[in-house]
C-alpha cells in the first residue's frame, strides 16, 4: 500500500476502455441505411491489415498504463491513437463497401467510440497534467480542429455512413450550419446587448436584483419544449394580429422564436454573472478608485468591468456552449439548424442522419467551450484546472 | 489648512460624527483615534466626500469642499487606506500613476513622477515599474498604495489605517518612512488608526474621538498627563502610560552629566528603548553617545510624567525616531 504504485489508475481505466473498443465490433455494416446490420471487428473488416493496425492501437494503450509516463508522451499517445482510429475506421469502411451494392452502409459501432473515447481522455488527461501554457493550447487548439478538417476533406472517410449522408445533402447542410451558428451566436450576441448593461444596473441598484434574477430564473425553469411550444401561439398571434410584425419577421414558426427563446435562456447567466462580477471587485480596490478621483463612469469602465471580466467570459462561455446544444431543439419548429438532420433522421430512423446533426454540434459545442476557457484564463480569471499527479 | 467646521453625520436618528470641529495646520499630522465605531473613519471619509456631511462644513487652504465636484476634490486629496486597495489589473506603474493619469498630465511628466515616487520608497523603478501589485509583499504593496495617494503632489492625505495589515516590524519600518517622507514632502497629514502607540509615534497632535464626538485634540504628551475626561484617560491606554510618555522623548533631553559602564546608547535613542536597557542589564545608569549619562531615577522621574525639559508639540515630535531594531510594541 505504502509503495507508489507503478501503474497510473487513469492509466489503467483508459487502457480498459480502449482495449475493450478494440474487442467490440469497430464498424456496423448495412444493406442499406434503415435495416440492422452485422458487427465486424478490425481485423474482421480489413483483413490482414486490421491486424496490422489493431497491435500498434493496442500496444499505444498499454504504452498509457506506466505511472511515471511523461505528460507529454501521453499527448502524443492519445493524439496518435485517436488519429489512427479514425483512419482504421475510414479504410474499414473502404474495404467492405462493394463497388456493387451502393445502397450499402458502413457505420461506426461502439467499438469504435470507445476507441476514440480511450485516446481523447488520455490526451486531455496528459494535457491537464501538463498544463501548457495559454499560447500552447491555442496552438492545439487550432491543429486539432484544422487536422479534424483535413481528414474530412481528404475523403478517408468518405465511405463513411454519416458522410454518405453529407454527401447527398451538402448543400443544406451548410445552410443550417449557417443558421445554427446565426441562432446560436446571435442569440448570445443580443444576450450580452441586453444583459451586460441590465448585470450593470442590477449592481448599481440593488433593489433591481431580486425581482430582475427572479424573473430570469424562472425563464431558466421553463423546459426547452414548452418554451418553443408557447412561442408558437404568442408570435404566431402577433404576428396575425400587430401590423408590420410580420414583415419584419415575427413568426410563429421559424428561426423567430428559435431565437427570442434562445435569447431568454441566455439572459440569466448573463446578467447574474455581470452582477457577479462587479460585486467580487475587492471592497478596497472600489474604494480606492472612488477615494482617488475616479468618475462613476471611469471606475466602472477603469476599474470595476475589467475586474468583472473573467467571470463575465465565463458567462458567454457557459451561455455560447448551452445555445450551441439548445439550439438543436429548434430543428422542432423549423427553426433549422443541424437540429433538422436530427429531426429528420429521429423520423426515418436513421440514426446516419441524427449523427450528421448530432456530430458537428458536440464538435462545436467542444471547440467553443475550450476557446472561451482560453480566453478566460487570458484575461486572468481562473487559473486552468490541473489534476494532481497521479 | 483644512477647517473641520460642526461636522455631522447622521444614519437615521443616529449621528455618527456629532459637531466636531478641528483645525489642522499646514504640514500638521494629526492622528484621529477611538474605539472602532468611534466615527473617525467617517469623519476622514467625510473630508473627501466619500460620505456626505449631513451638515457642517470643510474648508481646505479656505475653499469650501461642498462647492467642488466629489471626484475633483478627491484628485486634491491624497487617499491611502488599509488593504492598500491596489488595481490588481494595473502594474505598479500604472497604479502611482492614476491620479496624474485623471488629471491628464503628459506621459513624460507621469513617467518622471512614477519614479521619483518609486525612488523616494526604496522601491528600485527597474525593477518594480512593471510588476503587478500581487507579486508585492505586503509592505511593498502598502508603499505602493502611499505612493499612489502622493503622485499628484496633494497638499493634504487622508490616511485610513494605513498600516494595519502589516506585521509589527514591517509596520514599524513603514511608520518610520511615512514620518521621513512627511517631513520632505511637507504634506498635512489626517491618519486614522486604533494604535495609539502609532498615533504617539507619528502624529503631532492626537485627536480622540468617542461615540461621534471629539473628546479633545492635544499633543501626546497633553493628552497623556492632561487628559479631558477619565475617558480620554482611558482611550489613551491607562496600564501603558509611562511607556508612551517615554516613547516621546529621547536620551539627548535627559542626559545629565557622569560617567557609567558599557556601550554608550546613540542621543537619538527613545526613553523607552533606554529604560529596557537598563532594566535588562541591572544597571541603574547608561552612557550616553558624545558625553554624559543617562539615569534609572531620571527615567523614572520622566515616565511618571513630571518631568518639564521638553516642551509639548511638533517640535518634540520631530526628533524622536525609534531604530527599527526594537519597534513600537503592537497593541
Amino acid at each position: 500500500m505504502s509503495a507508489a504504485p507503478r501503474i497510473s489508475r487513469q492509466g489503467l481505466l483508459f487502457a480498459l476502455i480502449g482495449l475493450a473498443g478494440l474487442a467490440l465490433p469497430l464498424v456496423q455494416l448495412r444493406p442499406n441505411r434503415i435495416v440492422p446490420g452485422e458487427p465486424l471487428s478490425l481485423p474482421a473488416s480489413l483483413g490482414w491489415p486490421g491486424w496490422a493496425l489493431a497491435v500498434p492501437l493496442a500496444a499505444a494503450l498499454l504504452a498509457l498504463l506506466p505511472a511515471r509516463l511523461p505528460p507529454w508522451a501521453g499527448l502524443a499517445l492519445g493524439l496518435t491513437g485517436a488519429l489512427l482510429s479514425v483512419l482504421a475506421l475510414g479504410w474499414a469502411a473502404t474495404a467492405l463497401i462493394a463497388p456493387d451494392a451502393p445502397l450499402a452502409r458502413v457505420s461506426p459501432a461502439a467499438g469504435f467510440w470507445l476507441l476514440l473515447l480511450a485516446f481523447a481522455l488520455a490526451a486531455a488527461d496528459a494535457l491537464a497534467r501538463l498544463a501548457p501554457p495559454v499560447a500552447w493550447r491555442w496552438g492545439l487548439l487550432l491543429g486539432t480542429v484544422l487536422a479534424g478538417a483535413a481528414i474530412l476533406s481528404s475523403g478517408v472517410l468518405g465511405d463513411i455512413s454519416v458522410m454518405r449522408e453529407y454527401q447527398s445533402r451538402h448543400d443544406v447542410f451548410w445552410r443550417e450550419a449557417g443558421r445554427h451558428l446565426l441562432l446560436a451566436f446571435g442569440s448570445l450576441g443580443l444576450a450580452l446587448a441586453t444583459g451586460l448593461p441590465l448585470g450593470v444596473l442590477v449592481h448599481q441598484v440593488p433593489r433591481l436584483r431580486g425581482a430582475v434574477l427572479g424573473a430570469l430564473n424562472a425563464v431558466q425553469t421553463v423546459p426547452s419544449l414548452a418554451m418553443f411550444g408557447i412561442m408558437i401561439p404568442l408570435f404566431g398571434w402577433i404576428a396575425a394580429t400587430v401590423p408590420g410584425a410580420a414583415a419584419a419577421g415575427v413568426a410563429g414558426i421559424g428561426a423567430f422564436p428559435a431565437l427570442v427563446a434562445l435569447f431568454l435562456y441566455s439572459l440569466l447567466p448573463v446578467v447574474s454573472n455581470m452582477a457577479v462580477g462587479l460585486a467580487s471587485v475587492p471592497p478596497p480596490v472600489a474604494e480606492a478608485a472612488a477615494g482617488l478621483g475616479m468618475t462613476r463612469a471611469q471606475r466602472l469602465w477603469r476599474v470595476e468591468l475589467p475586474l468583472a471580466l473573467p467571470v463575465v467570459l465565463a458567462a458567454v462561455r457557459i451561455v455560447l456552449v448551452q445555445n450551441i446544444g439548445l439550439t438543436v431543439i429548434a430543428g422542432l419548429i423549423g427553426g433549422g439548424g443541424f437540429g433538422a438532420f436530427v429531426f429528420q433522421g429521429l423520423n426515418q430512423t436513421a440514426m446516419d442522419l441524427v449523427l450528421l446533426g448530432a456530430l458537428p454540434t458536440i464538435a462545436l459545442a467542444l471547440v467553443a467551450g475550450v476557446a472561451l476557457g482560453l480566453l478566460t484564463a487570458q484575461a486572468g480569471g481562473a487559473p486552468l484546472e490541473r489534476t494532481a499527479p497521479a | 489648512m483644512i477647517e473641520i467646521e460642526h461636522l455631522t453625520r447622521r444614519y437615521g436618528p443616529r449621528a455618527v460624527v456629532n459637531d466636531v470641529s478641528l483645525t489642522v495646520q499646514r504640514s500638521e499630522i494629526v492622528a484621529l483615534v477611538g474605539t472602532s465605531g468611534s466615527g473617525k473613519t467617517t469623519l476622514l471619509r467625510m473630508i473627501n466626500r466619500l460620505v456626505e456631511p449631513s451638515s457642517g462644513r470643510v474648508r481646505i487652504a479656505g475653499t469650501d469642499t461642498a462647492t467642488l465636484p466629489p471626484h475633483q476634490l478627491r484628485r486634491r486629496i491624497g487617499y491611502a487606506i488599509q488593504g492598500h486597495g491596489l488595481f490588481p489589473h494595473r502594474s505598479v506603474a500604472q497604479n502611482i500613476a492614476t491620479v496624474p493619469r485623471l488629471l491628464g498630465w503628459d506621459r513624460a511628466r507621469i513617467d518622471a513622477r512614477v519614479d521619483e515616487l518609486l525612488d523616494l520608497f526604496q522601491l528600485p523603478p527597474e525593477e518594480f515599474r512593471d510588476r503587478r501589485p500581487q507579486e508585492l509583499s505586503g509592505g511593498q504593496q502598502q508603499r505602493v498604495g502611499v505612493a499612489r495617494a502622493l503622485a499628484a503632489r496633494p497638499e493634504l492625505l487622508l490616511m485610513d489605517e494605513p498600516f494595519g495589515a502589516l506585521d509589527p516590524v514591517i509596520r514599524a519600518q513603514a511608520q518610520q518612512d511615512l514620518r521621513r517622507i512627511q517631513r520632505e514632502l511637507g504634506t498635512t497629514l489626517l491618519l486614522v488608526t486604533h494604535d495609539m502607540t502609532e498615533a504617539m509615534f507619528l502624529a503631532h497632535r492626537i485627536a480622540v474621538m468617542d461615540d461621534g464626538r471629539l473628546l479633545q485634540c492635544a499633543p501626546a504628551r497633553d493628552i497623556l498627563t492632561r487628559p479631558a475626561s477619565p475617558l480620554v484617560q482611558a482611550l489613551a491606554g491607562e496600564q501603558a502610560r509611562p511607556f508612551h510618555l517615554l516613547s516621546l522623548s529621547q536620551v539627548a533631553d535627559l542626559a545629565q552629566p557622569g560617567t557609567a559602564e558599557g556601550p554608550p546608547l546613540a542621543p537619538e535613542t527613545s526613553l523607552r528603548d533606554a529604560l529596557a536597557q537598563c532594566l535588562w542589564s541591572g544597571r541603574d545608569a547608561l552612557p550616553v553617545a558624545g558625553g554624559g549619562v543617562v539615569t534609572l531615577a531620571a527615567l523614572r522621574q520622566a515616565a511618571s510624567g513630571e518631568t518639564g525639559r521638553t516642551g509639548a508639540g511638533a517640535s518634540v515630535k520631530a526628533g524622536v525616531p525609534s531604530p527599527p531594531a526594537s519597534p513600537p510594541a503592537p497593541q
